[in-house]
Order: structure tokens, then sequence, then C-alpha cells
């Protein structure tokens, strides 16, 4: 079965093979209380590689990052038609249960969210939603998901500290290990260094890349340096509409539309 | 001489105008200082040891508000418990379910209403609701006036500094998979915890000092009980009848009432302000 | 469709613990805010129904009437419902220029260092018991203001003349201007909140610009921070008439309680709050309970009208 993808002549989109991705999108359309905002988008994510997803502001990016985990159904005004496929099954379809598909889609948001608790607690907390486990085997998880977001030889020693006294970097950093503390499969980024300073943001990349061997990751960001160095493959989108998608070379070097050209070449955006 | 009298209008006016809010400021001030000086000057030779240990006297006789100052504390403490699991929740509610939905305005702005509404109807409405259908004033019917005073700056309270927990909050507690109620049970209430006590602290502190809606829920009762489904001497309402009275050690006893009073609530009311930001330029 | 799920191994399905409480406490939430609704409900529904008999038997006599004894039996709120409206209408005169020229000197006068010490002070006034109010007002204010405001206004009067009539009484310091005066200190610190909240809305460019082209303080308030707050101090002003129609202890401590129409500044008085606080626990029979009730459910229905007039209006000066 070959993915469906209705290419108007002005755009370029790459159909990876079903069996590579996680998530499939089909014809997803988006309505913010009743005003359209994504069109038949349709894009496949890869499993264990970084896409990441560019355009100007308001092009739909987040809106895309947001469908994926259902997070917009929080609002009773926001509403997706279309299909969204993780590993087969339709998670936009009616009786989804929502904890269970969020348990396997993790998020990052765009400013450090640590909840007002311990260092430890924070990214325990999710881990306690699902499973009940013993004092050691708890530390352990929490350790290990600290380790993989690179944050656990700065936070060992005051872990009983509140998680609101990092540093911007370190709780952006905390909050990826949150999300993978879980073991999700796919991990959404909303911009998640769009708040951090240089050498934070640094930092947070390295992290980005090695999770890579374990995890879909899509990343939302406005910093094609940032693409260009942490994707296998960009998708572009501008007005509600997914323009661009290939490997990340591909569309960073030589752009098929022009309105990724200008875009990338910093004409526009 | 022309171009100078409008010059010096304005500066005249500019100096009556700055001279007068010192002075409002000042008004007010020295209105506080008085009352504190009163309450002070009156209040404290009728504080000692018997004000704590013995209860309300007949004329004439060895006496202090011991049962009074129990009772207040008991339908307050009665009060607070129902006011804030009340408040709360009907704050949550406004605050994270009800949003801008029409029913979630109108009860917005009915609880403003009542904020503000007169105490003493209170004091009507629990007497018809409870006193006159179990025929007899009680400790309850008392606790129950206060609550209804309490709830809505409670209520309020808590909507006012829910709304204020970002958004990315709330997302990114609902994306680890947590369900809404332990989200806004664990994390919002968790980090909006300071401000509720604010809220609690004032509603407390208001309700202690209130006396219209006593006059005819709780009464009063001249003797020690600790039985809340009867008539219970409380600190207001024996400040009131004592006061009023023409014996000087009653008197007496209502000022020193009155300045415990005064105090307990100024105290309650600092530590509610100091926990809170003053109000910035925006 | 298949090949991906078999290529792939698939995560066991975990939901979170609890997922199923949601709605129960979102049912409960809702509960508690309906309660609320409820409560005011119930109350103007309480007093309609305590108050009915009265109504039923004076009718419209019931609030054209004056004549208020207990004895004959024979109840007519008028003296109290005026006494009511001229003790709030006083205080609110007095208030409010206080009011605004505290919320003034908080904003633009007060050194920083002190604004917030002088902030708390004014919102302790607001913290004091209506019972200290009231006490304070007989004991200590009622002396001072007989002897120093009441007498030589009295004395200073020609015999005869409008001044004498309205300003005849006992000169023991209770009454309605003394009322009205303690009133006014107690809303006072409600009003001047509110004027300083509105005042901090005004955003700096506004006001910046003024100053920029000129003007001092006066005329930057007069001109530009006091239109532009307009609606909003409106409601201020309305909140603290509601508090001062309201309030119980503090007037009934003062006002004198002599039930009819108040024939001077000086007279005693009533208002609805007074009568019902030092009558209702002794009131000697069902009519004259059910008078009482229906005297509070006049005092709601004002109050209501004046509060919710004064939400409306603070609330369309902060959303716009």
């Amino acid at each position: 079965m070959t993915v469906q993808t209705l290419e108007a002549p002005d755009t370029r989109i790459l159909a990876l093979p079903e069996d590579e991705v996680t998530i499939q999108v089909k014809g997803l359309d988006f309505f913010y209380s009743g005003k359209q905002a994504l069109f038949g988008v349709s894009v496949g994510f890869k499993r264990k590689a970084v896409t990441a997803l560019i355009g100007p502001s308001g092009c739909g990016k987040s809106t895309l990052l947001r469908t994926l985990n259902r997070m917009y159904s929080l609002y009773p005004g926001q509403k997706a038609e279309g299909e969204v496929l993780l590993d087969g099954e339709d998670v936009l379809a009616r009786g989804v249960d929502l904890s269970a598909l969020r348990a396997r889609v993790g998020m990052v948001f765009q400013k450090p969210t640590p909840f007002p608790m311990s260092i430890f607690e924070n990214v325990a907390y999710g881990v306690r939603l699902y499973e009940r486990l013993p004092r050691a085997e708890l530390a352990n998880r929490v350790e290990e998901a600290l380790r993989r977001a690179a944050l656990w030889d700065e936070v060992k020693d005051k872990l009983k500290d509140s998680g609101l006294g990092l540093s911007g970097g370190q709780q952006q950093r905390l909050c990826v290990a949150r999300a993978i503390a879980v073991k999700p499969e796919v991990l959404l980024l909303d911009e998640p260094a769009s708040a951090l300073d240089p050498i934070s943001t640094a930092r947070l990349e390295e992290t980005i890349r090695e999770l890579r061997s374990d995890y879909t990751v899509i990343i939302v960001t406005h910093n094609m340096g940032q693409a260009a160095r942490l994707s296998d493959h960009t998708g572009f989108m501008y007005l509600g509409q997914l323009v661009e998608f290939g490997e990340t070379d591909q569309v960073f070097t030589n752009p098929a539309t022009g309105r990724a050209r200008d875009y990338i070449t910093g004409r526009f955006g | 001489m022309s171009a100078g009298s409008p010059r010096l209008g304005r500066r005249i006016s500019e100096v009556a105008f700055l001279a007068f809010c010192w002075a409002a400021t000042g008004v007010a001030l020295i209105a506080l200082a008085a009352i504190l000086w009163s309450l002070i000057r009156q209040g404290i030779g009728g504080l000692n040891l018997d004000v704590f240990t013995r209860s309300t006297p007949a004329p004439g006789s060895r006496g202090g508000l011991l049962n009074a100052i129990l009772g207040s504390l008991m339908m307050c403490a009665v009060a607070m418990a129902g006011a804030v699991t009340v408040g709360v929740l009907a704050g949550t509610w406004l605050s994270e379910f009800a949003k801008d939905s029409r029913y979630g305005k109108v009860v917005r702005f009915l609880n403003d209403v009542l904020l503000s509404a007169p105490s003493i109807l209170v004091g009507l409405f629990v007497y018809e609701l409870m006193v006159r259908p179990m025929k007899g004033f009680s400790g309850y019917a008392g606790a129950l006036a206060l609550a209804l005073l309490a709830v809505p700056v409670i209520t309020r309270t808590t909507e006012d500094v829910l709304r204020l927990q970002p958004t990315a909050l709330r997302e990114a507690s609902v994306a680890l998979g947590a369900p809404v109620w332990r989200t806004i049970l664990t994390v919002i209430w968790k980090s909006a915890q300071g401000g509720m006590l604010t809220g609690a602290l004032l509603a407390f502190a208001r309700i202690s000092g209130e006396t219209a809606p006593l006059l005819f829920t709780a009464l009063n009762n001249q003797f020690l009980s600790l039985d809340l489904s009867h008539p219970m001497a409380n600190l207001p309402v024996v400040i009131f009848n004592f006061a009023l009275s023409a014996y000087d050690d009653w008197r007496r006893l209502a000022w020193a009432g009155a300045l415990l009073i005064a105090a307990s609530v100024l105290t309650v009311t600092i530590i509610a302000r100091l926990t809170t930001r003053e109000p910035k330029r925006s | 469709m298949t090949a991906a799920i078999e290529s792939h191994e698939a995560a066991p399905a975990r939901t979170a613990k609890g997922a199923v409480f949601d709605r129960t406490f979102e049912a409960l939430c809702f509960g508690a805010a309906t309660l609320l609704l409820t409560a005011l409900g119930g109350l103007i529904v309480s007093l309609a129904i305590g108050g009915w008999p009265a109504f039923a038997k004076f009718g419209p006599r019931f609030f054209i009437s004056s004549d208020w004894d207990p004895v004959q039996e024979v109840y007519g709120a008028s003296g109290a419902i005026v006494g009511t409206l001229v003790s709030s209408a006083l205080a609110l005169l007095f208030a409010l220029p206080l009011a605004l020229g505290v919320a003034i000197f908080l904003v633009e006068l007060c050194p920083v260092r002190l604004r917030r010490p002088i902030g708390t002070a004014v919102e302790l006034l607001a913290g004091i018991p209506s019972i200290v109010y009231g006490m304070w007002g007989l004991f200590v204010f009622a002396p001072w203001f007989a002897h120093n405001v009441q007498l030589p206004i009295m004395t200073a009067a020609p015999p005869g003349s409008i001044w004498e009539t309205i300003t005849s009484g006992v000169p023991n310091g209770a009454g309605i201007l003394a009322a009205s005066l303690i009133l006014a200190i107690m809303i006072l610190p409600f009003i001047a909140a509110t004027l300083r909240e509105l005042l901090l809305t005004i955003p700096p460019a506004v006001r910046e610009s003024a100053y920029g082209l000129g003007s001092n303080t006066f005329e930057v308030i007069r001109k530009v921070s006091l239109p532009y707050i307009r609606t909003g101090a409106v409601g201020a002003i309305m909140l603290g008439l509601g508090r001062a129609l309201g309030e119980t202890m503090a007037v009934t401590f003062i006002i004198g309680n002599s039930h009819g129409f108040p024939t001077s500044i000086f007279a005693s008085g009533a208002t609805i709050a007074s009568t019902i606080a030092n009558e209702f626990a002794e009131a000697t029979g069902e009519l004259h309970t059910a008078s009482l009730i229906a005297l509070g459910l006049v005092l709601f229905v004002i109050t209501f009208a004046v509060l919710a007039l004064a939400r409306l209006m603070i609330g369309r000066q902060v959303n716009s």
C-alpha cells in the first residue's frame, strides 16, 4: 500500500515506505473553532530518526505537532479531520484512550515546564501515573532518564531540591527526562530551545542527537541551523500546508519549491 | 502679568491638589491610628488571665471570655472547613472547566455579588433555613452563616490564582498522559497553593470579626459549651451585648474582647498580605 | 499496514491510573459552583417567603408608611429605607474625595519605600471588624464629635433659620451624620483599593505622553487618568455604596436607633440593617418577625441592584 498524497504542482513531498514510519499522517485538516489551520497535510515520520518541521510563524507546524498527541482535545473548539496513524492505529478515532496515546507520544514544550516539586518527583511523576514500582526500581528509572537527558551529573546530589531552582537549560533537559522516563516511542519537541541561551541550546541539541537511536523525534523549530544540524528529514510548512518534505540535505541544499527556497535563504519568515 | 497669572493659577491648583492627596492619606492613617490607640488604651487594662480562663460573668462578679473565645474558634473552624472545600472546588470549576461558558459567567457574576452582600441578610437566611425549622439557635447555624460569607472570598481568590498558572504547565502534565483531575490536584493546586492560602486567610479574617450574621443564628450562651447543636457564645456577640450594657466590668470585658479580635484579624490580614506581591503598573 | 505493526514490537497499552475519575472530579467542582448559585437563590426565596406575611398584611403601605410600632403591630419601612439611603449617600459624599486622594497618593505621589507600608495600613482599615468601629464610634468618636463639631454648629445656628432645623437634635454625638462619618471611614479603603487598581491599569505611555506635553500632575489626573478610568470608577463608587447600605454593627451602635423619618442631620434614626440587628432576636410576634425579614428583602433588592451595576461597570472597564 502506497502513501496517498495529493501533490499540487508547487509542492514536493517525499513518501516514506510505511514500514519505516512510526506515525503516518493522511489528509489532515485542522480547525480552530471553525477557522481552518491545516489543509490536507500528509506526511510520514521515520522511526528512530529526527524530523524537523520548519516554516514561518503561524504556518501550522505547532498545530501539526499538537495533533499527534491529541493535545488539542483539551480545548472544546478545536478539531482535527483526516487520519493520524500511530503504528497503524488512527489516534484521531473516537474512543481512543488519550492517556495510553500520550504514554507512547511524549512532548516537550517551548518554555520549560518543571512542576512545583523536587527534581526526583518531576521525573517520577509520569512513571507513577502508569506503574507502581518499588523504590529502588523507581530510583533507577529516574536516574536512567536523567542520564539520557544529560542532566544526571549536574543534579545527582540535589535530587530532593525543587525543580524550579534549576537554570532554564537544565529545566528544559529535566522536561526531556520527564518525558522519556515514561518510555514513549515518539518524542515531540515544540521549539524546545527558543527560550534558551546558545550554550544551553548546544547541550540540548547534543541530547536530542543521542535520543535519535531509540526514539522517533519530531522537532518544531524556527532555527534553520538547528533543523539542518539535527534532523534526517525536514518538512517546510506554509499557510497550513506542507509545501516540501524530504531528506534534510535535499531540502536545504536544493529546495524544489520557491517558497521553501525563499524561506531557507532568509528572504522571508 | 497677563502671561503670568494662568501659570500662577496652574501652580496653585497643582499644589492644592497635591496637598489634598497628602491630607486624604493623612486622614486615613490618623483614623487607623486613633482606632488602634483607643483599642489598646481601653482594652489592655481588661486583659488578664481571667479573660482566657473564665467564662462570661454575671454583672459584678469575676469572669472572662473563655466561652466566647472557644465558641468563636469552633464555629470559625467548622465554617472554614466547609467553605474551603466548597470554595476551592467552585473556584477550580470556574477556572478550569467553565472558562467562558454562559453558566460560568453567571456563577462568577453572582459570586461577586455575594462577595459584598450584607452579612446580616446571610444571618436572616440561615435563620429561615435552619433556626426556624429546627426550632432553636445553634452553633451549627452560626457556622453555616459564617461559611456562606467565606465561600465567595475563597472561590474568587482560587479562580484568580488558578488562572495565573501557565497553560504550558497544564499541558505538560496532560502530555504525560495524566488525567485532568490529577493534573489539577498535583500540579496546578500545588503551584497555586500560596495564593490559595492567602485567600483562605483573608476569608478567615473576614468571618472572625463578623457579628451581624451570628446575632440570630448562634445567638449567645452565658456558659461554657462545646456543643455545636446548642446556642453558642462567641466573641462578637458578647462584645456587642457587653458594650451596650450599663455595667462597667462588662464594658471592660467588651474592650478587651474587641482588642483581642482586632489584633487577631489584623495579624491574619498582615500575614496574608505579606505572602502576596504588591500590585504593579501594567 | 500489518507490516508496520509486525515490524515494530508494539508496546503494551498503558493507561494512567484513575483516568475514570475525571468525570467525577469535574462533577464535584460543578456541584460546588452550583451550590453557590443555590445559596444566592435560597437567600432570595427565603427572604421572600419569610417576609410574605408583612407584604400581605400591609401591601404598599409597608413601603410608604414610616410607623414602626411593635406594640400596635403596625409596621412601615419607609423610615428605615430613607435612613439607609441618606446615611449611605452622606457616607459616600465624605468617602469619595478622600478615597480618590488616597488612591492618587499611592499611585502617583508616594515615595516607593513607603508605598507598601501605607498601602497595607489603608487595607488594615478595611480589615478592622465592624463591631470595633461601632464601639470606637460610640465611646470615642461620639463624645469628641458632640463636643467639637455638633455643639459649635448648633450654637452658631441662628434661631428660627433652616440652619437650625437641619442641625437640631440632642448633642450626644449619636445620629445620622455621625453614623455617616463612621461609615465613610469604613468604605474609604474599599473604594481607594479599587480606584488604585484602576489607576494602575492606565498604560504608562498614555500618562507619559500627557506629561511630555508639559502637563502637571493635577492636569494629568483630571484630564487623562480620571476620564480613562471613568466607567470603572463609577463601579468602585457603587461597590462602596453597596458596603455602606448593608453595614450593620457600626451603624447600630451610633445611629441612635429611633424609628420614623430623620428630621435633621444630628437626629437619631435607623437603617434597615440596624433595625434588624436590634429587634430580630427579640421580635414580639410572627408579624414583627415577618416585617423584619421583609425589610431584609428590601435591603437585598437595593444592594443587589447597586452591586450588580458596580460589577458590570468594573468588569467592562477591566476588560476594555
